[in-house]
């Protein structure tokens, strides 16, 4: 039976049954695009600080729309379509660079840094012959234009002109939880592409999902970095898309017998470190919190692990494969040794992450395992059926919260 | 000083010989004697070509002591999930570069299948080690090896080292 004999119905209004179609059906896909990606959101294209002049550009996706960011000449970071307005070819076909203008190779349309078509090759024809007709007006052409934002040094992009500001649009205290961490000038330290055998929503979920972190993830609970019976809790936003977890060591966890009682694989009392110069870490933010896990819906994160930081942005690329690509960073002011400590710390994540690894296979997992599954649900059931935030990560309340909001921008 | 001769005729063969071993001490699963490939005090990190020519220092993997090589062969083993796999490394050539503190520096590249349990083969990595080896004990010894993929891309997880 293919996805579309399915019924793709939703098991009523709860938010604590998911049905497998919804990862697997290539119209629902389609739509998820036009509604989510080109829709009302903000989507984290790069960092400002990869765009440090004017000229600047990178070359990313916004869903799977190919997009052109870059800083122009009055020093605003534009974003337009990465297509050109006549065949539609790519505009640019580099990463990142800098540019005075773009040009498309195909017939050689030239477009400022703004966006706009300005020059047309051959536009007036050759030796009074062919040519655009005179009543061609180049500025009724062009490609898509998308809005941008900045926010402590991110920058978002949204092709929808009515999405609300990106402060009304993340809220008070997801915005707060931004500002703790980016506080300071960037530096990027790496970037690294991990492409995963499964739709894109598995993984927003998993990295929503603190329950999981410290029972898949034995490198967490053993060296409690995070554990569930730790301190801490999930921030959720008013409209259930946007999160953040957080985890604070308590003294008292750490001769909780929680784990070891319920026989859980991930403590593993003998495991130690031969060099535990990579668990040196220091409360660079000054409140304690050694670990928050940030998205912004619909495919943004902003972690902090110890002194680990990155972001990682979700591009879909069809119904059953994503890329994730992470950009490693620390600040500009960081000491030597602050940046040796990153750079030890950066070992927990990314595609050979002693964390992150396991998260790259275990959206495939379930791929597979429910491949034949399109009419039967997931369970989300954790601390109820609500999507408020919470002082325990023993919950999947932010999963909820990311449900919520996907129906409604999907109107399902 | 003393320094090694970087002729490539006499490093060629014994650079040769090590990767060989290196690679067969991976393929066969024998993790645990890969830290003995490397010096005492040692750098092992993978990135990619584009990471390596901005200066980027970031990589996928990143050890600066021969503990946190063992680190990360017990995380294999002991803490990490991860389907069953295996690589077959195919190692070119080594391209004697010149000397490099009692030592020498080489680029040789490399070539790496994954075979995962199901059967299903991927060309999952291409790219150049940048080392540096030293003679410790009387035998050739990895003091840095800068594993330099090609792509950035890597499929679902790296897990094994290259």
């Amino acid at each position: 039976m293919s996805a579309s004999d399915t019924a793709r119905t939703w098991p009523g209004a709860t938010l604590t049954r998911i049905p497998f179609w919804v990862y697997q059906d290539e119209a629902n896909y389609r739509t998820e695009l036009r509604r989510i990606f080109e829709g009302p959101t903000w989507n984290f294209v790069c960092l400002e600080a990869d765009l440090k002049q004017p000229g600047d550009f990178r070359t990313t996706f916004v869903g799977e729309m190919p997009v052109i960011v870059v800083r122009a000449e009055d020093g605003a970071i534009r974003a337009f379509e990465n297509r050109c307005a006549h065949r539609g070819a790519l505009i640019s076909l580099d990463d990142q660079g800098t540019a005075k203008h773009f040009q498309c190779v195909y017939h050689a349309w030239t477009y400022d840094l703004q966006g706009n078509l300005t020059g047309i090759a051959f536009e007036k024809g050759s030796n009074g012959r062919g040519g655009m007709p005179p009543s061609f007006a180049k500025s009724a052409h062009g490609p898509r234009k998308l809005k941008t934002a900045t926010l402590h040094g991110l920058v978002f992009a949204s092709l929808c002109h009515d999405a609300p500001p990106m402060e009304a649009y993340l809220g008070e205290e997801i915005l707060g939880r931004v500002a703790r961490v980016l506080g300071k000038p960037i530096q990027v330290l790496g970037r690294f592409v991990q492409a995963l055998p499964n739709n894109w929503k598995l993984y927003v979920e998993n990295v929503k999902d603190t329950y999981h972190a410290s029972l898949l993830h034995a490198f967490f609970g053993t060296f409690r970095i995070t554990r569930l019976t730790q301190g801490g809790g999930i921030l959720v936003s008013a409209d259930g898309g946007h999160h953040a977890s957080y985890t604070i060591d308590r003294a008292e966890d750490r001769s909780s017998t929680a784990y070891r009682e319920q026989g859980i694989r991930s403590e593993r009392q003998d495991y130690r470190l031969a060099d535990p110069s990579l668990l040196d870490s220091v409360d660079e933010f000054g409140d304690g919190i050694q670990l928050q896990i940030l998205t912004v819906f619909p495919g943004f994160v902003l972690q902090q692990i110890q002194n680990c930081l990155a972001v990682r942005q979700v591009v879909p690329k069809g119904p059953d494969a994503m890329e994730l690509c992470w950009t490693y960073f620390g600040f500009a002011d960081d000491t030597p040794e602050m940046r040796t400590r990153r750079l030890r710390q950066l070992n927990l994540v990314g595609p050979a992450g002693y964390v992150s690894m396991e998260d790259g296979c275990v959206g495939g997992f379930v791929r597979r395992g429910a491949a034949a599954a399109a009419d039967e649900v997931s369970v989300v059931n954790m601390g109820g059926d609500g999507t408020e935030s919470v002082e325990t990560r023993a919950t999947e309340a932010s999963v909820r919260g990311f449900w919520k909001a996907y129906r409604r921008y999907m109107d399902h | 000083m003393p320094s090694a001769d970087p002729s490539p005729a006499t490093w060629e063969p014994r650079v040769a010989r090590l990767n060989a071993e290196y690679a067969r001490a991976i393929d066969d699963d024998r993790l645990e004697e890969w830290p003995a490939f490397f010096s005492e005090s040692c750098v092992y990190t993978i990135t990619s070509a584009d990471n390596h020519r901005e200066g980027m220092p970031a990589g996928l993997m990143y050890a600066d002591s021969k503990g946190m090589l063992h680190d990360r062969v017990a995380a294999l083993r002991e803490a990490n999930i991860y389907e069953r796999q295996t690589y077959r490394h195919l190692i070119g050539l080594p391209a004697i570069l010149g000397e490099a503190g009692g030592g020498v520096r080489v680029e040789t590249p490399f070539l790496v299948v994954r075979i995962m349990r199901d059967g299903r083969m991927d060309l999952f990595a291409t790219g150049r080690y940048l080392d540096a080896l030293v003679e410790e004990a009387g035998a050739l010894r990895f003091r840095e090896r800068i594993v330099v993929c090609d792509s950035s891309r890597v499929d679902t997880l790296l897990a094994i080292p290259l």
